[in-house]
């Protein structure tokens, strides 16, 4: 997938990969919710770089995959993982794995904007404090200027960067969640359908944001839209009753599905 | 007569509830209109104003010509049939007697609600009334600032500081044991111990909060008192046997329980989804716990423990039987010291004129106490309003 001619060029250093590098490979996943199976034998392979979209019905196990790559699953209990997750070919559910670095490489942004009960600068400077990413102060305020910029939000918030976070719109803390991901300078981010407590306008800003920052990431999108995910994804999967019923790219996907269950979902047949 | 007049209310509150609901069924199977009300309404409402009109006849012969007389149950029957006979006629199709009952229900719930306000506020006089006469004969300059109490030697002082420093040094030592107790078990409880462990923890943790004082009192100076001086013995230190230590320990150990049960609630309800946040930047448990969810707990917390403080500046029995009687000005925890509390416990038992200094004293002291929780109090909850909407 190229990046459009009219996008911009980002500031952030560039990862010398080639496009389409794959950035994860899960083979063989389940996830068990105490005795109910949650997703049944998953195999993908997901690319760097990249917008990938995940949909489907309610309960259909989009959201409990996208979990398990920076394993917050581990926070739930009776959660039971199974298989192979690898990111950058290193196994993620590897017994000397470090959850800490892991999440620190992978970025989360959840449905609800869940912005820290701190100021906006606090909640972006979080990840660089805690992970010591910051050399000193003015490097710290660096990192927060520039993901706020990265985030479309600094603009807005310039002048009040100590008010508290939790007093921006729905639209603004979202982006604020989606800068205090990108300041621990992830690879991958993870998106849990993170317009679907905006309107259409924070929701249209929301995608014109993942739609900048892709080249430098990888990332996943759950989405209950399907214009969402045919407007913002380059490569789109079909999850249904913890399957994976089909992942190819996102065009044809919507043009020509190979699956029947797809079809069906996408011509609104059921879901 | 009591027994019979109050049969007699009952049995016309049954009748009314009746005799409305017939007549509304009545009219509603009469005409082809429907009724504004259900008719179980105009019954309720009927019931209601018999009740209304009988319960407060009663009241009121009673207090005029005492619950004996024959005069009651006769005008509690009269006026209840009455009202039965008022509000019978009332009863068309258009009475709004759902309405009209709803705001009976009010009354009735207004009233419970008064109950509670009017003792407060009966008590609060009562104990500024006699305080006032206190205050007519010791001036209110001497009992505040005054450093000297000793009220039953001649002539008597009434200063108030040496009390008020060994209540707030009695309460300091139980907050210091207490505080970082309560907090962190009620950050285990609600953030490591798993589902089970805490179903066992805090039934235990409120067993404890449900011993009586009076046994934690006992408990002070019977075990913690002798152990506390031996400590002291074996180190070299004079403890008076009946020290602020020993009952603050113990006055600690008391609200260990309000603080960590109080705590845990307020830890549970910060949201999830900010935990969720915490854990995927890449942050550990302790360091969500200290930078996310205690700062988002916080004035709960706090508030926590200001309620626990003025529990502890109230508590009397754990300081009668432990910290003893001698009004010493000091800070020294090894010390004997005594409490506001005390004091007024020690004046007003046994056999005492009501009208001396000595007996008024004890309300000019009830008075202070009363005003100091209360401060308290309206501080913690202003803290709680003032930061309740920061998190949604």
């Amino acid at each position: 997938m190229d990046a459009s001619p009219q996008m911009p060029t980002l500031s952030k250093v560039p990862r010398i990969l080639n496009e389409r590098e794959t950035k994860i490979v899960a083979s063989d996943v389940n996830v068990y919710y105490g005795e109910k199976q949650a997703i049944k034998n998953l195999s993908i392979d997901i690319p760097d770089r990249a917008v990938s979209a995940f949909i489907g019905p309610s309960g259909c196990g989009k959201s409990t995959f996208l979990r398990t790559i920076n394993r917050m699953n581990d926070t739930i209990d009776g959660c039971r993982v199974t298989g192979d997750i690898l990111v950058d070919g290193k196994n993620i559910y590897d017994r000397d794995l470090d959850v800490v670095q892991l999440r620190a490489r992978v970025g989360m942004v959840f449905q609800k904007p869940n912005p820290f009960p701190k100021s906006i600068f606090e909640n972006v400077a979080y990840g660089p404090r805690i992970h010591g990413i910051a050399k000193s102060k003015a490097d710290l305020e660096e990192i927060v200027v520039n993901s706020l910029k990265k985030a479309s939000l600094f603009e807005e918030v310039k002048d009040r960067l100590d008010h508290s976070g939790t007093s921006l719109s729905g639209g603004q803390q979202q982006r604020l969640c989606i800068a205090r991901a990108i300041a621990v300078n992830p690879e991958i981010i993870l998106m849990d359908e993170p317009c679907s407590a905006l309107d259409p306008i924070a929701s249209a800003r929301i995608e014109e944001l993942i739609d900048e920052i892709r080249q430098n990431y990888c990332i996943i999108i759950v989405t209950h839209s399907m214009q969402q995910a045919a407007r913002v994804s380059q490569l789109t999967a079909f999850f249904h009753l913890g399957d994976l019923v089909e992942f190819g790219d996102t065009d044809e996907m919507f043009t020509t599905p190979k699956d029947k269950r797809t079809q069906d979902y996408i011509t609104g047949r059921f879901g | 007569m009591t027994s019979w007049t109050l049969l007699i209310i009952a049995a016309l509150t049954a009748t009314g509830f009746f005799v409305g609901q017939a007549k509304a069924q009545g009219l509603r199977n009469a005409g082809t209109a429907s009724l504004h009300s259900l008719p179980a309404y105009h019954g309720l409402l009927m019931a209601s104003m018999a009740l209304a009109a009988a319960g407060i006849t009663t009241l009121a012969v009673a207090a005029i010509a005492g619950p004996n007389s024959l005069v009651m149950p006769a005008a509690a029957a009269l006026l209840g049939t009455g009202a039965i006979a008022a509000s019978y006629r009332i009863i068309t199709r258009d009475f709004r007697a759902r309405n009209r009952f709803e705001f009976f229900v009010m009354l009735v719930l207004i009233a419970c609600s008064a109950v509670a306000v009017l003792t407060t506020v009966g008590i609060v006089f009562s104990v500024l009334f006699e305080s006032l006469a206190f205050f007519s004969e010791v001036s209110p300059i001497e009992f505040l600032f005054g450093t000297h109490w000793a009220p039953t030697s001649t002539p008597p002082s009434f200063g108030l500081i040496p009390l008020l420093a060994g209540t707030l040094l009695i309460t300091f030592i139980a907050i210091v044991v207490a505080g970082p107790l309560g907090l962190l078990s009620a950050i285990y409880m609600a953030e490591y111990s798993s589902r089970k462990m805490r179903g066992v923890l805090k039934p235990m943790l409120e067993i404890l909060a449900g011993v009586p004082t009076v046994v934690l009192g006992f408990f002070a100076a019977l075990t913690v008192a002798p152990l506390v001086r031996n400590a002291g013995e074996s180190l070299g230190l004079n403890v008076a046997s009946e020290s602020a230590l020993a009952a603050g320990l113990v006055m600690g150990m008391m609200i260990v329980p309000l603080i960590s049960s109080l705590s845990d609630d307020i830890i549970n309800a910060v949201p999830q989804a900010l935990r969720d946040g915490s854990y995927a930047m890449g942050a550990t448990k302790s360091e969500t716990i200290k930078r996310v969810v205690l700062p988002a707990a916080l004035p709960g917390i706090v508030s926590a423990f200001m309620l626990a403080i003025s529990r502890a500046i109230g508590e009397t029995m754990i300081v009668v039987m432990a910290a003893g009687l001698a009004a010493n000005l000091t800070f020294n925890p090894l010390a004997a010291v005594t409490t506001i509390t005390v004091q007024i416990a020690t004046l007003l038992v046994g056999d005492q004129e009501f009208d001396s200094a000595k007996t008024l004293s004890a309300f000019a002291l009830g008075f202070v106490l009363f005003c100091f929780t209360l401060v308290l109090n309206y501080i913690a909850l202003r803290i709680v309003q003032r930061y309740r909407e920061q998190y949604d």
